[in-house]
């Protein structure tokens, strides 16, 4: 259908990795230096269509630059990213309004509309883009807004939400769509165990009753691992290791030792780059 | 839900009629616009020696109350004076044909104005009619300078002259 | 050492003035597509023009009593008082009222839009709606920028009206002049187009010129607290200068 499927420069690269045909997100040689720093070298990615992925790693690594990669938000220097069988970078904003339709995202803080009531926020894409009688509006929200628990608050503005009601009526809003692909980022940071809870057990059952893809950025490996079919951790601009929650917590590289090991050493230095200490105190033979 | 958005738009719609609504008082109640709204009027012609500063639109005034406006001001070939058709309301129909028109100035540094001093004639204006009696622009040079000749008796009397009683 | 650096703040201030005009021309673009959202530019007309009905009433009263009051004690030493109704009109209806109102209007609405915009960058609320597949500019500038063109001359025809009632006030019940005077020179003397309609002209460029520099400034703020300051007071500060500029601009070449 999308002429740029058979494109033939890329149909070698799709015959390097045969099994890629189920993929939902397919990222192939991804380069981005942002600020002159290397955020990604040569990054090649799959995420399984119906899969909850969790991409992990240490701060600033890029993981949120990743998703904005995906979604089309910021540019890459180089490389593919192929959503659903299209190509991010070539769509124009029609094309990728289009395609965000289709994709649900969770912000970290959020980012519900403070003017509008929390019903009006669960509302407004079906406002925007469906020309709906108001009856259907009213019945598709509170049906949402029911399955994270907040049918009672849809009077209720932002402002008087807590952290974790904010949150679920963020996913609320963001699933209102019926969305194919889900993307979480950082969707347990600031939570109470029971909106933690909360909030896994949702995206949980969300994915399992729509079959929908989700991409979840996080850094709870605790959290993650109750819910996460595969997991990807990122550092240093290169996928260093992936698989199966269960297996990357057996702690089988020096990576995965650290990371959900939790140790503050070792591959992620402790001592930001710096200039040798001795020198830099004046003791060092080329300062005597 | 919809109630806060409906009370948004009655609001607006309010904010906007208020603001129509003063600038449709100021078009019609501060500026010249006020001078047209003046109905039906019949016409009176007068000339004049002399109209000063006279506009178009100035008012008429008959003792101090405005009864109409000037129409238009052209120069008649054959005397040359000014020829100044006023336009009176309707409404002010009883005016004595002997009545005489004047040019005043409101103030010092004001604009000026026709003023009709009303006459003691039985017979009343009619539409077409011309104003004899007239009294031209008080000149403020003339005056300085008949002060200035002196003869203070002079002065009233020059000044009382009428012009055009042809 | 001092040319190069000012060759520097020449080429910022240069891009600075890029930069606002590219803004106005991906505003302009998104206009078509905001009038689906009709109902924004509704409320944002509610926010910007009906909320600051209060400061704006209060303030063209008082700019028509002070002005009364001034032009009496010097109109009386020429005997011309007469003209006091014709002169305030005048003052206020081609300068005053606009400016003032526009001075006015960048304090009260220019910064609670660069404010609201700002905190809506800084709480992601904007990328939430590009993820959403609505353009932030056509949903959420684009409202903004027509309700200050609206807005605008709606409130200085206010301020105009409420100014002439101060000056009447003080003029005619406070300090006796004849009420036919008053407002029989003005009506004799004051022109709807070139003089009304000319403020209200003038009075919604001001309008577009505030809201763009008010949009600009939340929507180009980094997303902290200190950029959301700094922003808000930039608005003031540049659409009063920009303002003043503008209306001598436009006094000068289009009156």
């Amino acid at each position: 259908m999308n002429p740029r499927v058979n494109d033939p420069t890329r149909s070698n690269q799709d015959a390097r990795t045969p099994a890629a045909g189920n993929a939902c997100v397919r990222i192939r040689g991804l380069r981005t230096v942002l600020n002159g720093k290397t955020i990604f070298d040569d990054v090649d990615l799959d995420i399984a269509r119906g899969k909850i992925t969790a991409i992990m790693g240490p701060s600033g690594t890029g993981k949120t630059t990743l998703l904005r990669h995906i979604t089309g938000q910021l540019a890459a220097d180089c490389g593919d990213i192929e959503v659903d069988g299209r190509h991010v970078a070539g769509l124009n904003r029609t094309q990728l309004f289009d395609l965000r339709e289709r994709i649900g995202y969770l912000f970290q803080n959020s980012a519900l509309l403070t003017d509008f009531s929390v019903f009006e926020n669960v509302a407004f894409p079906l406002r925007q883009h469906l020309r709906l009688p108001e009856e259907i509006i009213r019945n598709i929200v509170l049906t949402r807004l029911q399955s994270v628990g907040l049918r009672g608050a849809a009077h209720l503005m932002p402002s008087e939400l807590s952290g974790g009601m904010a949150r679920r009526v963020a996913l609320a809003r963001a699933i209102v769509r019926d969305p194919d692909l889900m993307i979480y980022d950082e969707p347990f940071v600031g939570l109470d165990p029971i909106a933690l809870n909360q909030i896994l057990t949702l995206i949980r059952t969300l994915n399992d009753t729509l079959g929908v893809t989700s991409i979840l950025v996080a850094h709870e490996f605790s959290a993650v691992r109750r819910i996460a079919d595969h997991v990807v951790l990122i550092a240093g601009g290169k996928f260093v290791a992936s698989g199966h929650p269960d297996v990357l917590a057996r702690g089988e590289s020096e990576w995965t030792r650290q990371f959900f090991g939790g140790e503050a050493d070792g591959p992620v230095p402790f001592q930001y780059p710096a200039r040798d200490y001795a020198a830099e105190l004046g003791f060092a033979a080329g300062a005597r | 839900m919809t109630q806060p958005r409906r009370s948004f738009q009655v609001g607006t719609g309010l904010f906007i009629l208020l603001g129509f609504a003063a600038l449709t008082y100021l078009a019609t109640q501060t500026t010249s616009i006020a001078n047209y709204q003046q109905g039906d009027s019949y016409a009176l012609k007068a000339k004049f020696s002399n109209i000063g500063q006279l506009k178009v639109r100035a008012p008429v005034k008959l003792a101090g109350v405005r009864i109409g406006s000037v129409q238009s001001i052209t120069l008649d070939p054959q005397t040359l004076s000014a020829i100044v058709m006023i336009g009176i309301d309707k409404r002010f129909a009883e005016i004595p044909d002997d009545s005489a028109a004047a040019i005043f100035t409101s103030g010092l540094l004001g604009d000026q104005y026709v003023g009709i001093q009303p006459g003691g004639s039985p017979d009343m204006f009619k539409d077409g009619d011309e104003v004899i009696l007239t009294q031209s622009s008080m000149q403020l040079e003339d005056l300085i300078g008949k002060f200035l000749v002196g003869g203070d008796t002079a002065k009233q009397g020059d000044q009382a002259k009428t012009d055009g009683s042809e | 050492m001092n040319a190069p650096r000012r060759n520097m703040m020449l080429a910022d201030a240069l891009a600075q003035v890029g930069a606002v005009g590219l803004f106005m021309f991906s505003i302009l673009a998104a206009v078509p597509k905001s009038l689906r959202h009709y109902r924004e530019t509704v409320r944002q007309v509610w926010f910007v023009g009906a909320m600051s009905l209060v400061i704006i009433m209060t303030c063209g009263l008082f700019v028509g009593m002070v002005l009364s009051l001034q032009l009496y004690y010097v109109l009386t030493n020429f005997g011309g008082t007469a003209a006091l109704g014709t002169v305030v009109a005048l003052s206020m209806f081609r300068e005053l009222g606009p400016v003032v109102t526009a001075l006015l209007f960048a304090g009260r609405a220019g910064t609670s839009m660069t404010a609201e915009i700002g905190l809506m960058r800084a709480t992601d609320q904007l990328s939430a709606m590009e993820m959403m597949a609505v353009d932030p500019m056509s949903y959420v500038v684009a409202p903004r920028f027509l309700a200050g063109i609206l807005a605008m001359p709606l409130l200085v025809c206010i301020f105009n009206a409420l100014g002439l009632l101060g000056a009447h006030l003080v003029g005619v019940s406070w300090l006796g002049l004849d009420n036919g005077t008053f407002w029989g020179n003005m009506t004799s003397t004051v022109e709807v187009w070139s003089d009304l309609l000319n403020g209200v002209w003038k009075s919604a460029a001001f309008g577009a010129v505030i809201a763009l520099i008010a949009t600009f400034q939340g929507y180009t703020t980094p997303p902290t607290s200190e950029g959301v300051a700094y922003a808000t007071t930039r608005t003031v500060v540049s659409s009063a200068i920009v303002v003043l500029a503008l209306d001598f601009v436009m006094t000068a070449f289009l009156m």
